[in-house]
Parts: C-alpha cells; sequence; structure tokens
C-alpha cells in the first residue's frame, strides 16, 4: 500500500461513496453483446421489461428501444425472449464493446 | 429515584408484547414475512395498521430476505424499520443480515428463537440467532415478555445512537415466551416515544468535504454499500468493531435511563445477576430458563448452597469485563446452551465465558450442558442435578466432562 489512505478513524462510516451510482458504468466488461435486426423487431418491448438491467430503453420521441451499452452486461436475455428472434448476441471487438 | 411513569398491566404473550412495543416506537416501516414462532408478531401488528392505528407503511414481501432488504433500504432513507423472524426464516435472512450491519443501519429485530431443520421442528431453542453471531448485530436475549416489551423499546434508543449505528436483534424464546401469556406493565405510548424521539443521523463527508446525513435523498445522491477493495474494507470492519465497542456503554445507559422511566432494570443492561455476590457455585445462562434457574437457586439458597445465577443478557457485544468481575471468584461453573456448535468445545456461550475467564489468575473449572434443543422442556430436577454437580466439581477442582447433554436419552 502506498501510505496515502486513510486510518479507520478518518474516514466516514459504512463505506459509503458520496455520489450517485447512475454514474458507475458497469457495461464495460461483457463478453457479448446483442445486435438487432430491424427488421424483424416489431417493438413489442418485451426485451425492454425482461432487461434484468434496464439497460433496453424505450425512447418515446423515436418510437424505439434503444440499448445502453453503459451499463448492459451481455446476458442475452433479450436475445432469448424475444419473441421474433430478432437479437442475436455477438462476439464483439474490444472497441465495440463499450458502444 | 424519582417515581415511575404511569403504567397499565395488559395480559400478553411475548410476541403481542413486541409488536406494542414498535407500536409505541412509531416505526415508519415493518416489511416481514410470517414464521412461527413470530407470527403473532406481524400479525399483530398488521391489525394496528389495519386500524390505522399507527402510520407505518406494511410491506408484506415474498420472503424473509426481501423483508431484511426492505428494511435496510427502508433504514437508509432515514426511516424507523423494524421486522421479526425465526428459524428458517433468519437464516435466509443471513446475507443481508451483514450488509445491514455494514451499511449501518439501525434496524431492530425480533427473533422468537427456534430451532433450524432437520429435522423440522418448530419449537423453540437458540440455534437460528446463535448461528447469526457473527452478522454485526447487537445481540439481546429475554427473560420474560415484560422484558421483550422493554428490550424492543430499548433497542432503538441503542441502535440508532450516532456512535453505534448497529441494527439490533431482540431474542426471546419461541413458545415458552412468544406464545405465553404473563402480565406485562405497559407505558403509554406518548411515554416511549419521548424516551426514544426522533430517530437522529449520522454524517459522512463527500467527496467536495461537504458534511451531510447518511441518508439515501436525491438531494444529496449518494451510494450506499459500494465495493471497497482490499485496500478499505478491513478499515470499514473495524470501525463496525468501534461500534460494538459504544454499544457496551450504551446499553448500560439505556438500561439505567429506562430503569428511571419504569422502574424496571435488568441487571446493568449486559449481564443479570441472581445471588452471586457470594455464591461458591453459579449457572450462566442465556433467555427464558434463566426464570426455572432463579427458582432453583431460592430453593438451594434455603438449603445452604451457596448458589447463584449469572444471565448473559448482550451476548454482542460481549461484557467480557463483567463476566470476570462476577465470574472469577467462585469455585465452579456451569454454562448453558440452548444450541449447538457441531464439532466445536462446547456450545457457543460456553466457549464465550470460558475465554473470557482465562486470562484470570484464577480460573475456576467451568462445564457446559446443551439443553432443550428442538423445545425439549428443562424441569427444575434436572437444573438442580447441573448444581449438584457443580457441588462435586467445586470440591474436586476437576471436570470429569466438559460437555454434557441435559435431558438427552443416552
Amino acid at each position: 500500500m502506498s501510505g496515502k489512505e486513510k486510518s479507520w478513524k478518518e474516514i466516514s462510516i459504512a463505506g459509503v461513496c458520496s455520489k450517485s451510482s447512475v454514474g458507475f458504468l458497469t457495461g464495460d466488461w461483457k463478453t457479448y453483446m446483442p445486435v438487432r435486426d430491424l427488421q424483424k423487431c416489431t417493438k413489442c418491448l418485451t426485451c425492454v421489461m425482461f432487461c434484468p438491467e434496464g439497460a433496453i430503453k424505450w425512447q418515446p420521441e423515436k418510437g424505439d428501444i434503444w440499448f445502453d451499452f453503459s451499463f448492459c452486461k451481455g446476458c442475452g436475455i433479450c436475445a432469448n425472449e424475444c419473441p421474433t428472434k430478432a437479437i442475436t448476441m455477438i462476439l464483439p471487438k474490444e472497441e465495440e464493446k463499450e458502444k | 429515584m424519582k417515581e415511575p411513569a404511569k403504567q397499565e398491566t395488559m395480559a400478553l404473550n411475548g410476541d403481542e408484547a413486541v409488536a406494542l412495543a414498535a407500536k409505541q416506537c412509531d416505526v415508519d416501516v415493518v416489511a416481514a414475512y410470517p414464521i412461527t414462532p413470530q407470527t403473532i408478531i406481524v400479525e399483530k401488528f398488521s391489525e394496528y395498521v389495519a386500524n390505522g392505528e399507527v402510520q407505518t407503511e406494511f410491506i408484506c414481501t415474498e420472503s424473509e430476505h426481501s423483508a431484511m432488504t426492505a428494511c435496510l433500504a427502508a433504514s437508509l432513507t432515514g426511516a424507523r424499520a423494524f421486522t421479526a423472524s425465526a428459524s428458517a426464516g433468519l437464516a435466509l435472512m443471513h446475507e443481508m443480515l451483514f450488509v445491514t450491519s455494514g451499511c449501518r443501519a439501525p434496524v431492530v429485530m425480533a427473533v422468537a428463537n427456534r430451532a433450524l431443520s432437520a429435522p423440522l421442528n418448530i419449537h423453540g431453542d437458540q440455534s437460528d440467532s446463535m448461528a447469526e453471531r457473527d452478522s454485526g448485530w447487537v445481540h439481546i436475549y429475554v427473560e420474560s415478555s415484560q422484558e421483550a416489551y422493554d428490550s424492543i423499546i430499548q433497542a432503538f434508543k441503542i441502535a440508532e445512537d450516532l456512535n453505534v449505528s448497529l441494527p439490533v436483534i431482540v431474542g426471546l424464546d419461541g413458545f415458552t415466551l412468544s406464545h405465553s401469556l404473563e402480565n406485562v406493565d405497559v407505558l403509554s405510548e406518548d411515554t416511549v416515544k419521548q424516551f426514544i424521539g426522533e430517530r437522529q443521523l449520522p454524517t459522512v463527508v463527500t467527496h467536495e468535504g461537504k458534511t451531510v446525513p447518511l441518508k439515501l435523498d436525491p438531494e444529496n445522491p449518494m451510494t450506499m454499500g459500494p465495493i471497497a477493495f482490499p485496500n478499505y474494507y478491513f478499515e470499514f470492519k473495524r470501525q463496525q468493531q468501534e461500534g460494538m465497542n459504544n454499544a457496551l456503554r450504551r446499553i448500560q445507559e439505556v438500561n439505567s435511563e429506562y430503569a428511571e422511566l419504569s422502574g424496571r432494570s435488568y441487571g446493568n443492561g449486559l449481564v443479570d445477576t441472581y445471588n452471586l455476590e457470594d455464591a461458591e457455585i453459579a449457572v450462566v445462562c442465556v433467555g427464558s430458563t434463566c426464570g426455572t434457574l432463579k427458582v432453583v437457586v431460592d430453593e438451594l439458597r434455603q438449603e445452604g448452597v451457596k448458589a447463584g445465577l449469572l444471565r448473559l443478557r448482550t451476548f454482542r457485544p460481549l461484557p467480557v469485563e463483567d463476566l470476570r468481575k462476577s465470574l472469577a471468584n467462585v469455585a465452579a461453573i456451569a454454562v448453558m446452551d440452548k444450541s449447538m456448535s457441531f464439532g466445536g468445545l462446547g456450545g457457543a456461550v460456553f466457549c464465550e465465558i470460558r475465554h473470557a475467564l482465562y486470562d484470570e489468575k484464577q480460573h475456576p473449572p467451568i462445564v457446559n450442558y446443551i439443553y432443550g434443543l428442538g423445545g425439549r422442556d428443562t424441569r427444575p430436577s434436572e437444573l438442580r442435578g447441573v448444581f449438584e454437580d457443580l457441588i462435586g466439581i467445586a470440591k474436586t477442582g476437576r471436570v470429569e466432562k466438559q460437555v454434557n447433554y441435559l435431558g438427552l436419552r443416552e
């Protein structure tokens, strides 16, 4: 350890982080990522409901969904649940993961 | 001492006494899942909610894991949260018990102590909460329904103390206390509310150096229970130990303050002794069996035997100094355990007592009795047998058999 770390008497209790967790991007370690076939997608929003991370969002102004890859963990539940099989899980290149 | 506050005597079982205490403590959130022998607590409380007698948000969760999670989350918004559980229900909460204490959320929980499966058993023993010994909760065990009522009120005042900020379990023996009717002296709601007061919030320092209350608040977003890497996790655990150290003092203070209010106290809040001052032989016990032991001590005293009892009321934090002060000078000690530590050297309480006395210049021989598992009745005659064994041990200064099973068919 560097020696710059504080002692237990100097830090606030409970390990609280005084920032909103909205800013903690947790989607950068995924292996697979979903890709949507726009021809097959009927915008039924099944994927929106099933995504355990709330990473698929409905945009009313565009009348469409989008995948928030900052939080998508690549679990594949959306692809599994999609009734028209419009979503496939692909192995992306490193640089594409956070797009 | 001034006159105690005006009280009403009511016929209540332990569970009802706990529910009434929680009601009077003006709890904001109760999240619970029913399990015997705790059921009456939540049933009774849901009646208060249905009748509009309380303003509490009552959440019927789908499991105990969720119940504890809901209590934790509520507590982190600054609310006063309460729940009750037992046995398998408490076991299912296990993970969240650690999260709750780690988040320093002062949740109060009544545990109507019950055996753990298998084989299935709904009756009373202390295996459930003893298995949560290291979960970072303060553990208080009561002897009577009266004490269950009193201890729930005290528990909020202990838990919410800013130097403690830890959750508290109040253990009452399943059925023996939870379902047995008793005369309970009850304070008025206003008196209780005044005694525990509004919940105060600890503060934390933000990244910008601002001091803000530790509370989930949209105006001051913060993240509770985030990751702590190896360079900081250890420090947070040490802070929890400090909370426990502070609880030792706070429990005693609250016990005295409550004594002034109600006229009732339980030893110094940590240990409650009975005829121990001049005792030659002593039994250490936790919970309702202490009531039976007092009867046996009385009988023996009448016969001229210098018998005494130490009731360990607070198991966590362990009142090491009080144990040393009270027990080092007796000639022999028996420790009663209403749970088992399979493969260990005796039960959980035995290990603590023996361990606490190890450094004393003179440590008396100590013998362990496992008793009452799965609700097995423990009779005065059996407890008398324990004292008779102690007379023998005191004479020889030797323990032949360290761990014994009381009331077991060999």
